[in-house]
């Protein structure tokens, strides 16, 4: 289908898939309260998981869902962001490496020869990489998924020129906001809340649940801390080299914590 | 995308990049002297390997880690990979938590049916491009399908957490029961939902349809009580009647050049489908009697054998999905504990439940200590590509005249007919593509 050029005044929206469980770019339709309103302000340019209409860059926002796991894509990644004005990175996989990052800590030909019958049709990186490894980010919008508040302040912020307003705390504060009664400390349930990114609004807590880092690090996370709480409350240094290396395992700080608990083993 | 003829007698349609389907996918068909020589639904999404980083971790974080399989139906992957290990350990959950899970399931059900009947699946019948296209002109049908999608997302996020990869499932049952109280607010919701869906039913039944009716093997789970969802036997209108643990026993999955995806197949008969026209054929008696009767009103029988009516089926789901979960919160009785304690042993467990887009299917083994020592998962996507390229193959042949531009879309609708969740699909495997 040809694409044409675009026709609207309206800043062009785009939004770009890598490896990916499409949750993050679901979030954007699971506005249903809003949707029709962004399709308002914006011209929804290409955003094929939702219209077969293409139409051409440059492009005001892209928003880039998933991780860079094969040379093609490395490739794809500087393309679009030439043809973007700003680049966002959303989600734990465009953030982090996402859970597919696990592979980093692997060898990656293990990996391909326990699923493959023909491994020799198989083309993938040894590693899986966040977008910002390739290319400068405007901005990176963590979790696993995101929050699709936090995607709406984030898409009408930049298009207004300002600053988004995401706060960088920890999900303690979002749980001391909300009164929920402390999990750690009522029932000892190892909970990664001191070091994760706020943003989901702290919903584990609230279900009797020990936060499991969705959000991946907060900034300066004192992680080494937090691991010897978790050592006393009974874990083993198997267990929380597990916690810190799972949806974002490697994002810096929660790499290091587990690989050095994986030494402890 | 295009669509070319190469001199008068051979054409190929080539759609580079499928649109609103989950994931990443192209299609491909060539045509030569008025008979189809090739079909091929390229899947090119990249690999993200589960199976394999699984093994050695923690029996009680699969639900978590293999939701992440799929953004869309994260429920599926929960409940498969919860009942696997609950099987392995020994342990079966009834009564009020199972309850439960069966209610957050029709809450999976229904966003995931309305997203797909109302914005991925509708704008074909009407040609827009999108529902957001779509929206400019038939702002109402958008608008109900958007709160439909809404309704169903308030279960998931009541009882799970939030809409996208919910917290609050695990294995044995959940971290939190809801309270009677909660539950009353969406029991408001649902009726509305089902007010909706109904009037949902009489408006897709005015879309047009081409005349394309097929003769498939189906296969879903059955259980002796309820239209399954959660557990049952594996059957098939061919005669697979089988537990879980016998599946593999009937089926084969084929690593094809062209698509990242495994491709599935019975070994006795070849292709089978999965999903909601495969569940609607073989246990239509079960829907509620509300979802049979708006079936018949709209002239659905019990049989339907033409895939671009799944956007009907998918819809009398919809309504089956509010009914039962009416019923579920109408009895309700908070269950205390919320979850049943799963001490891990040594074993094999199965789990397989009927995700939106048809049966996903677990196997895991575990040690002692509850570490996974394997991992193998059969998601529905893979199970339904070779009878999606079956029907592109039949349709281009009774079809090959329609105009180009015109054939091209029906075939793209015709991958679309099977809300394919290619993210589900290829959660392992990528290959070389060839780009001639
Ligand atoms: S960050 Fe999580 S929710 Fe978002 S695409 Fe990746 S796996 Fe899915």
């Amino acid at each position: 289908m040809a694409s044409p050029a675009s026709t609207s005044e309206k800043p062009k929206l785009a939004v770009w898939k890598f490896a990916s469980c499409d949750g993050c770019q679901l979030s954007l339709l699971d506005c249903e309260d809003e949707l029709l309103a962004v399709a308002d302000a914006v011209e929804i340019a290409y955003f094929p998981e939702a219209t077969r209409a293409e139409v051409e860059g440059p492009y005001d926002l892209s928003l880039v869902e998933g991780s860079i796991t094969t040379p093609h894509d490395a490739e794809r990644i500087h393309k679009i962001r030439r043809e973007s004005k700003y680049l966002v990175a959303i989600g734990a996989c465009a953030t982090a490496g996402g859970i597919q990052a696990l592979r980093n800590f692997k060898n990656v030909n293990e990996f391909v020869a326990l699923v493959y019958a023909h491994p020799e049709y198989i083309e993938t990186l040894k590693v899986s990489t966040p977008i910002s490894y390739h290319v400068f980010v405007d901005f990176e919008l963590q979790g696993c998924p995101i929050n699709k508040y936090q995607l709406l302040e984030l898409i009408s912020a930049l298009l207004n020129d300002r600053r988004p307003n995401i706060p960088p705390h920890s999900v303690c504060v979002e749980c001391k906001r909300r009164g929920t009664v402390c999990v750690m400390v009522a029932n000892g349930t190892p909970c990664l809340g001191p070091v994760t990114h706020a943003g989901c609004g702290a919903i584990c807590p609230a279900y009797q649940r020990g936060c499991y880092g969705c959000y991946g690090p907060k900034e300066a996370p004192n992680t080494a801390a937090l691991a010897d709480e978790f050592l006393r409350l009974g874990q083993d240094h198997a267990a929380i080299a597990r916690f810190f290396r799972t949806f974002t395992a490697n994002a810096e700080a929660f790499r290091k914590e587990s690989v050095a608990h994986e030494h402890e083993v | 995308m295009s669509t070319k003829s190469n001199g008068t007698h051979s054409k190929t349609i080539k759609v580079n990049y499928l649109a609103r389907v989950e994931g990443e996918g192209a299609l491909y068909v060539k045509v030569r002297d008025d008979a189809v020589e090739e079909v091929k639904l390229k899947i090119f999404e990249p690999p993200r390997f589960f199976e394999s980083f699984l093994r050695g971790r923690d029996f009680t974080e699969a639900p978590d880690i293999t939701a992440r399989i799929c953004g869309i139906c994260p429920i599926a992957y929960q409940m498969g990979a919860s009942h696997a290990m609950e099987d392995a350990c020994g342990v079966t959950v009834n009564g009020g938590i199972r309850d439960l899970r069966h209610l957050i399931y029709c809450g999976e059900w229904l966003e995931s049916h309305a997203l797909h009947v109302f914005m991925l699946h509708a704008p074909d019948f009407l040609g827009y491009q999108g529902a957001v296209e779509m929206a400019q002109d038939h702002p109402d049908i958008v608008k109900r399908g958007l709160e439909l999608k809404k309704v169903g997302n308030e279960v998931m996020a009541l009882l799970g957490g939030r809409e996208v990869h919910p917290i609050n499932p695990r294995v044995g049952g959940f971290y939190r029961a809801p309270t009677r109280r909660e539950l009353d607010g969406l029991a408001e919701r649902l009726a509305w939902g089902r007010d909706a869906a109904l009037e949902t039913l009489q408006f897709t039944a005015t879309l047009d349809f081409p005349d394309f009716e097929q003769d498939y093997e189906f296969v879903a789970l059955r259980h002796p009580d309820e239209y399954a969802i959660l557990d049952g036997r594996l059957v098939s209108n061919r005669g697979l009647d089988v537990p879980l643990d016998e599946f593999l026993d009937h089926i084969y999955e084929e690593h094809v050049e062209h698509s990242t995806s495994l491709h599935a197949a019975m070994k006795a008969r070849g292709p089978y489908m999965v999903g909601p026209m495969a569940r609607y054929n073989l246990n239509f008696e079960q829907l509620t009697p509300l979802s049979q009767e708006a079936a018949h009103d709209v002239g659905l029988g019990p049989t339907c054998l033409n895939p671009y009516k799944s956007i009907m089926v998918r819809t009398v789901e919809m309504i089956h999905a509010c009914d039962v979960a009416l019923d579920l919160i109408d009895r309700y009785e908070r269950p205390d504990p919320s979850y049943i304690e799963v001490t891990p042993r040594a074993g094999v467990g199965y789990g397989c439940t009927e995700a939106p887009r048809g049966i996903c299917w677990h196997r895991y083994s575990i040690d002692d200590n509850g570490i996974i020592l394997d991992a193998r998962i059969i998601p529905p996507t893979s199970q339904n590509q070779k009878v999606m390229e079956q029907d592109l193959w039949h349709f281009v042949e009774k079809f090959m005249d329609l105009p180009e531009d015109d054939l091209q879309w029906k075939c793209e609708q015709g991958i679309r007919n099977y809300d394919p969740c290619i993210s589900c699909s290829c959660h392992f495997l990528d290959l070389h593509l060839d780009r001639a």
